[in-house]
């Protein structure tokens, strides 16, 4: 059987999505066929107002409110603009906004470093971040990009990167075991890791 | 062979990880006794997750594998070589990241064993994180891997007319899978050429061990200038029929040339 052209076009939307296999696409527009009235409605209203209404922090690349050029954070004079923790995604900026301990500013990469994936520098925000260190001001980076080999990859080349700018550069790596994701960090251990960062050699 | 056992237990490499769903990952491994195929790690981008350090990508590890509805789940892991110089060092990440596309780009899941693919991976894999000259470790890895896969270049007698080489300068064919002599090369479209000395340490890898095909070494040490040009027209050679064989341009030589500068 062939489906309405509406529903297969709401599969394949849902399929593009990272993590959703075609079983999960079709689980999903079904539900949505059944579901009450304002469940659409609100879904489709939030995916609206995503593009409109959110833009990114012009100076850190974190997610800001339309028509707000920079963040929260950078917005926020109480914060330390000598020190920036890299992340990848602004999910991070979250996860360690939640702890509370870290009182820098950030820079968003959104993205990492995959030579098997063919992402490389220009196709994430590094050259935004070596101009903010250009400028001036910063005294230290903290590298917290995940614990992988992307992640890992990453750090080695911003490493790279800003070693003529004569900073002081440590990763947050000590008590963020291998292979996991910064996003799905307990509280307790993005603390012990931040405080425990280490000097890159 | 589909549905002959409901768990096995594997050697393998990591080729690949992805996110997949919540909190899990895909990985694409090379198997020593399935050959390629993927599985799912549950929860292993929970930073607490035990089995998620041994599984990244060049990691040579012992799983445990359940067969679930459509792909296998990894139910136990446990590190046989982690490789760790690999990721230590930006340059070595980007070669080691090459050996993992070829082969991915050439093998299928096919659930067939093939123990001399999977000993050309570790050993290349360790080659490379004990340091030895990569551009030796990268080039006998792509001759083998051509052997293996069926795709031999031929490189003692002509592609197109079967004669003998003779000791002189060549000409290269990608379709036709091998050195073309300089007469017949003068009416063919589509080659590239290859010197005499470059062939030589081509034919000399597809024939010898590699504790022998290291000996070449010190020669082309010796010549700086002409083993310098040597070493990239081989790399270049190669990795232009890699790509026409594959039929699309590689990720890896070009995130090796956007981090070197
Ligand atoms: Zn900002
Ligand atoms: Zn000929």
């Amino acid at each position: 059987m062939l489906l309405p052209e509406p529903i297969q076009k709401l599969i394949n939307a849902f399929e593009r999505l990272p993590g959703i296999g075609p079983k999960s696409a079709s689980r999903l527009a079904f539900y949505l066929l059944r579901a009450p009235e304002d469940v659409a409605q609100d879904l489709s209203e939030a995916l609206n107002g995503l593009k409109d209404k959110i833009a990114f922090c012009e100076e850190c690349f974190n997610i800001t409110e339309a028509g707000h050029p920079r963040c929260e954070v950078c917005e926020n004079p109480k914060r330390d603009s000598a020190v920036i923790c890299v992340v990848e995604e602004a999910l991070d900026v979250l996860a360690l906004e939640r702890v509370g301990a870290y009182n820098g500013k950030y820079h968003v990469l959104h993205g990492v470093l995959s030579p098997i994936e063919g992402v490389g520098p220009d196709d994430i925000k590094i050259k935004p971040l070596i101009e903010r260190v250009a400028r001036g001001g910063v005294k230290e980076i903290i590298l917290a990009t995940n614990p992988s080999m992307e992640g890992d990859a990453t750090a080695l080349y911003l490493q790279q990167q800003l070693r003529p700018h004569k900073i002081q550069v440590t990763r947050l790596a000590r008590g963020l075991p291998v292979g996991g994701d910064l996003e799905y960090a307990d509280q307790n251990t993005l603390l012990r890791a931040l405080s425990g960062r280490q000097e890159m050699s | 062979m589909r549905d002959t056992f409901r768990s096995v237990r594997v050697e393998a490499v990591v080729l690949r990880h992805s996110d997949w769903g919540e909190a899990d990952r895909l990985l694409t491994l090379y198997t020593r006794q399935l050959g390629k195929t993927r599985a799912i790690v549950k929860g292993a981008r929970k930073i607490t997750s035990r089995k998620a350090g041994h599984l990244e990508p060049f990691t040579q590890v012992r799983l445990q594998l359940a067969r679930g509805r459509d792909l296998f789940i990894v139910t136990q892991a446990d590190a046989i070589e982690s490789y760790l110089p690999l990721r230590e060092d930006l340059i070595l990440t980007g070669h080691a990241s090459y050996v993992i596309e070829l082969l991915d780009r050439f093998t299928y899941e096919d659930e067939i064993e093939n123990l001399t693919l999977f000993r050309l991976l570790t050993d290349t894999l360790s080659r490379l994180a004990s340091k030895s000259d990569p551009w030796l470790a990268l080039r006998y890895y792509e001759i083998r891997l051509l052997d293996n896969l069926g795709f031999r270049p031929k490189l003692f007698e002509c592609a197109n007319c079967g004669r003998e080489i003779r000791p002189e300068d060549q000409f290269f064919s990608f379709s036709a899978g091998g050195v073309i002599c300089p007469t017949c090369g003068k009416g063919l479209p589509n080659l590239s050429s290859i010197s005499m000395e470059t062939l030589k340490y081509l034919r000399h890898f597809q024939r010898s061990s590699y504790a022998d095909a290291s000996r070449a070494r010190a020669s082309l040490e010796a010549r700086v200038e002409q083993g310098r040009s040597i070493r990239k027209e081989a790399e270049s050679l190669m990795q232009g029929y890699f790509t026409y064989l594959l039929e699309r341009e590689l990720n890896t030589p070009g995130f090796l040339k956007q981090v070197r500068g």
